[in-house]
């Protein structure tokens, strides 16, 4: 049902929304900028970070945009010099507490918080004091944490919760060591699904694969398909030197940018010495590199003979769950329809 | 108890109650809340017992075990009733003495007797007694009669019967009608209209309601909650009750701090002794009205305090505020419509309810109703819990019930409302108290904490000392909290060790107004509050700290020289006396003089020079 529209101003400008809106995703509508790094796509708003507080007249209080709700009528102010000095305080703060390691760091270039430092111009922070020390868990093969640069989003503890149903990571601590973390502190052993490192805006949490092979950006970015199941989830693959370096998602993808641990870490066979790229047909006991045809002719011929010596009911099909939907109906059709036989089944019944 | 079906036998039992307890029998009142029992009235209570069974009194002398009286630094008290006499710091030794000498024959036993300071006059009465003469019990009068773990004795003292008069004689709207004109605001410190919370949690759609009664209470040095749900735990839970009929709720949960185990254990009792007696729980006295109450067990977080994070908290979650809208009132525990509020909001219903709105709403001020229990502490004479009218002013609570500083000393500031509020100096005294006049000072009512301090303290430590707590406190979630105040912490710190510098108060200023306006929750926002108002009105002493390197309080151990100037010494030479390190030397006539290599900056020198020698 096409829900009513309402209308409202931001920054003196009349815009129309629908009334389930947040300020946040109206403003973003009609291209207003406003800054946030708790906000995070599919997730609940968190409203922790406040960078998004704007002004709403009669109200005596600043209001995060990511999480209020627009009103008729709502005259919103989202550029007054006071929310400006505000923001750069809270960035101020967050910069006062982070090693300023950007020349090391993955994130460097893709990372909210320089986005933010350098927005502001904040070469200097008037406010010094303790640092978090580097904190670093790289427990297992393929999730870095490091905490001294975590901003505290949440990014990472919701979409581990709220997407990945898991909720291996939650806040642990308080006032100014609460940091992220496994319950009692154990070694993360989660689905390693990877949606952390995703959803971070900072270097806070890094691909361990990925590691020094180029960041992101500077990589060439190839869309592809994830060979793993029949999901078929987008992939963009990082290559570098013609090499798969890392990958991404696109979270305007079907699969919204999600991916399982297969899909975000498991392209390191591409390049492995014992990878089968051409088909071998065993002669005197020896597997001896062949052409495709060979192969195939050589396939069809002993299935011809099975057929023709004992009869189609001795052959049989088994397809892989790596195959699409599409590639299935296929296969069963040339099981039934070739091969003559009702022997097709499918890896994911085993 | 047997269980009651209805309304003629809900009467019929309290007649009898009423009668047993009218009859003027001699009592002997017990203190056992957590102070008394702190201070030894367990052993008091058990001595009572073996003497009057020896003295052979047990069919015509009643002890009775109740909840605090607010003077617990006078503890163990004993009252002995019908008369009201006024015994304090009663010990196990005196217990004869009072059985042979009061109770047997009426006599006096001076020296239990409360002696004021500084007029060392002695009062008899327990209304006579400088700490309750000014006082308006109403929410605590009960505390100081009943056993806490009988019902009858609530029933006795006409407890549930605002809430049988709310479910027979009153719709939910008019009950919250009733509570919307009495005023009454929340005590759990934003001071919000109670009747106006219920009214927005009875219209919202969404069933079921949840209804929650807060008793986190974080504030440090506040005890008021638990006093009261020690001391009379059936009148929070009637205050519930009503508060349940009127939202439409059947479920109450009651949110305490693990670290009160009296109060959780005088919970679970009251909650068992309602049940049993079918005041709780299905078709209430014969009505279609169910309501039943859990305990949830806090770990005693600050931050849980607030409401949204005290909900994430009963859910199983980690106790961090989120933001609002959406409101409890329309989407609270696991989602559902949810009314919060305080121990002593609740406290407070029944008497609206039986004594009407008009009543209630004429004690006070024009926009704060009721009394306000206040606990009192730091430099006064009398410390403890003390009830009194809204509109009082502070000198009144300060210096009349509390009778001022000891030892004569100079009062300088008082601060309000815990880690939120903030101090207010001599000058303000005689402004009538309530919610408004307070944040106008620059302080707040918050859930009661009153704290006094004399020329001793020193004001950057104190706001020093209250940003250490928000600091551990902070829940982490939001970035001014958990780094901004972590700086103000961090720059304030370095001003008592005389490190500061004059652009600091500018950045203070800046850092408290940035906190203020952008915090998530109320912890964040009002964090500052203790810096902002010490630097409103004790400018002098950050100026003091920063540019001479000077502690006018002789409290910043870092700016503290430790050498004794010869022109104010006396030559008593007590500082000799009470150095626990042997630093001091001294000769009769001559001044004393500090050696440093020993000197462990104890203070205790600086504490016992009777000329501020020390400096
Ligand atoms: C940090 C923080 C701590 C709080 N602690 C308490 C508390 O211990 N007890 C309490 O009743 N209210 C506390 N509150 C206020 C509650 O959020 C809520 O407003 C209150 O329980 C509502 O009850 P009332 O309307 O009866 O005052 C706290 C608020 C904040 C921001
Ligand atoms: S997380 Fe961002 S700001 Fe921090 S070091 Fe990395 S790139 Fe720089
Ligand atoms: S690790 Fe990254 S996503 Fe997680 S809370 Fe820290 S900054 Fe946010
Ligand atoms: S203001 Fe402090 S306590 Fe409140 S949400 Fe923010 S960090 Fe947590
Ligand atoms: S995006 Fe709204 S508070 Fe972070």
């Amino acid at each position: 049902m096409e829900e009513k529209k309402i209308y409202l101003s931001i920054n003196g400008k009349e815009v129309a929304s629908a009334p389930s809106q947040t300020i946040l995703e109206v403003a973003r509508e009609n291209k207003v900028f406003i800054p946030t790094l708790c906000d995070c796509q599919n997730l609940s708003p968190f409203g922790a970070c406040r960078l998004c507080l704007v002004e709403v007249a009669g109200l005596p209080k600043l209001v995060p945009a990511c999480s209020t709700p627009v009103a008729a009528g709502m005259k919103i102010r989202t550029d007054s010099e006071k929310i400006d000095q505000y923001r750069r305080l809270i960035v101020e703060l967050l910069l006062s507490d982070h090693e300023p390691d950007c020349m090391f760091c993955e994130k460097a270039g893709d990372c909210l918080l320089q986005d933010l430092a350098y927005q502001y111009g904040l070469k200097n922070s008037r406010l010094k004091g303790e640092r978090r020390a580097a904190l670093i868990d790289d427990s297992n093969p393929f999730i870095e944490r490091d905490n001294s640069k975590c901003i505290l989003c949440g990014r990472c503890v919701r979409v581990c919760d709220e997407v990945q149903g898991v909720s291996a990571i939650g806040f642990i601590g308080r006032g100014f060591q609460t940091r992220i973390g496994t319950p009692f502190n154990r070694k993360l052993n989660c689905e390693f699904c990877g949606q952390c490192i995703a959803s971070c805006p900072v270097g806070a949490l890094t691909s361990k694969p990925a590691r020094r092979k180029g960041r992101k950006w500077q990589t060439r970015w190839v869309k592809t398909i994830c060979p793993y199941c029949g999901c078929g989830c987008n992939l963009t693959l990082h290559i570098k030197d013609n090499e798969i370096v890392g990958v991404h998602s696109d979270s305007s993808s079907p699969n919204e940018g999600y991916l399982c641990s297969k899909g975000r870490f498991g392209y390191e066979f591409v390049h492995h010495p014992d990878r089968l790229q051409f088909p071998l047909i065993r002669k005197g006991g020896q597997l001896v590199r062949a052409e495709w045809y060979e192969a195939l002719r050589l396939v069809a011929t002993k299935f011809q003979e099975i057929k023709s010596r004992h009869g189609n009911n001795t052959l049989a099909g088994l397809s892989s769950a790596k195959c699409t939907n599409e590639e299935n109906y296929l296969f069963q059709k040339f099981v039934r329809a070739v091969l003559g036989t009702n022997n097709v089944d499918h890896c994911a019944r085993l | 108890m047997k269980k009651i079906n209805s309304r003629e036998e809900f009467d019929q039992l309290k007649k009898e109650l009423e009668m047993l307890y009218n009859q003027n029998k001699k009592r002997i009142i017990v203190c056992k809340g957590t102070g008394c029992t702190a201070s030894g009235s367990v052993k008091v209570i058990e001595a009572f017992e073996q003497e009057i069974e020896r003295a052979g009194l047990s069919d015509t002398v009643e002890i009775k075990r109740t909840g605090c009286h607010g003077f617990c630094e006078k503890g163990p008290i004993v009252a002995i009733l019908p008369e009201d006499i006024f015994y304090q710091q009663v010990s196990v030794e005196d217990v004869p003495e009072i059985i042979e000498r009061t109770i047997r024959k009426g006599d006096l036993i001076d020296k239990l007797l409360y002696q004021d300071p500084k007029t060392k006059q002695k009062y008899v009465y327990t209304h006579d007694v400088p700490f309750y003469a000014k006082q308006k019990r109403i929410i605590f009068h009960h505390n100081g009669l009943i056993d806490p773990t009988r019902i009858e004795d609530y029933l006795g003292f006409g407890g549930y019967e605002a809430f049988v008069k709310a479910i027979f004689e009153m719709t939910p709207e008019e009950v919250i009608d009733e509570v919307k004109k009495s005023g009454l605001r929340g005590r759990g410190g934003g001071g919000f209209l109670t009747g106006l919370k219920w009214e927005f949690c009875s219209k919202a759609k969404g069933k079921p309601k949840y209804l929650i009664c807060n008793a986190d209470e974080g504030d440090p040095g506040a005890f008021m909650d638990r006093s009261l749900l020690e001391g009379n735990p059936h009148l929070v839970l009637e205050g519930m009750l009503i508060a349940g009929y009127a939202i439409g709720a059947h479920r109450g949960y009651i949110y305490v701090r693990a670290e009160y185990p009296l109060a959780i254990t005088n919970l679970k009792i009251a909650i068992a002794q309602g049940q049993e007696l079918g005041i709780l729980g299905q078709n209430i006295l014969g009505t279609d009205f169910s309501f039943d109450v859990m305990i949830k067990e806090g770990a005693g977080a600050f931050v849980c305090g607030e409401e949204t994070a005290l909900m994430a908290s009963i859910e199983g979650r980690r106790g961090m505020p989120r933001p609002r809208p959406p409101f409890p009132a329309v989407k609270g525990l696991w989602g559902k419509p949810s009314n919060i509020n305080n121990v002593e909001t609740f406290a407070n219903v029944p008497f609206i309810i039986t004594k009407g709105s008009q009543w209630y709403s004429e004690i006070g001020t024009e926009k704060s109703k009721g009394t306000k229990i206040f606990a009192l502490a730091g430099k006064v004479n009398n410390t403890g819990l003390v009830e009194v009218p809204m509109g009082i002013t502070l000198r009144e609570i300060i210096f009349d019930i509390g009778g001022g500083p000891p030892k004569g000393r100079k009062f300088k500031a008082v601060q309000l409302g815990g880690p939120s509020g903030g101090c207010i100096p001599e000058e303000h005294l005689d402004v009538p108290i309530d919610y408004d006049s307070l944040i106008s000072l620059g302080a707040i009512m918050g859930s009661g904490g009153m704290i006094v301090m004399d020329a001793a303290n020193c004001m950057v430590d104190v706001a020093r000392f209250f940003l250490e707590f928000i600091q551990n406190e902070s829940c982490g979630k939001c970035i001014p909290c958990r780094i901004g105040t972590k700086r103000m912490l961090e720059i304030v710190t370095r001003i008592t060790e005389g490190k500061g510098e004059e652009a600091d108060l500018e950045l203070l200023q800046e850092l408290a107004e940035g906190i203020k306006a952008t915090a998530l929750c109320g912890l964040g926002q009002t964090a500052p509050n203790p810096v902002l108002s010490t630097l409103r009105y004790f400018a002098d002493e950050y100026r003091a700290h920063i540019l001479e390197k000077r502690c006018p309080a002789h409290c910043c151990i870092a700016l503290i020289k430790f050498e004794v100037d010869v022109d104010l010494c006396k030559r008593c030479g007590l500082c000799k006396k009470v150095c626990p390190a042997g630093a001091v030397s001294w000769m009769p006539k001559t001044a004393a003089s500090i050696n440093k290599s020993l000197c462990i900056k104890c203070k205790t020198c600086i504490e016992n020079c009777p000329a501020q020698a020390i400096i």
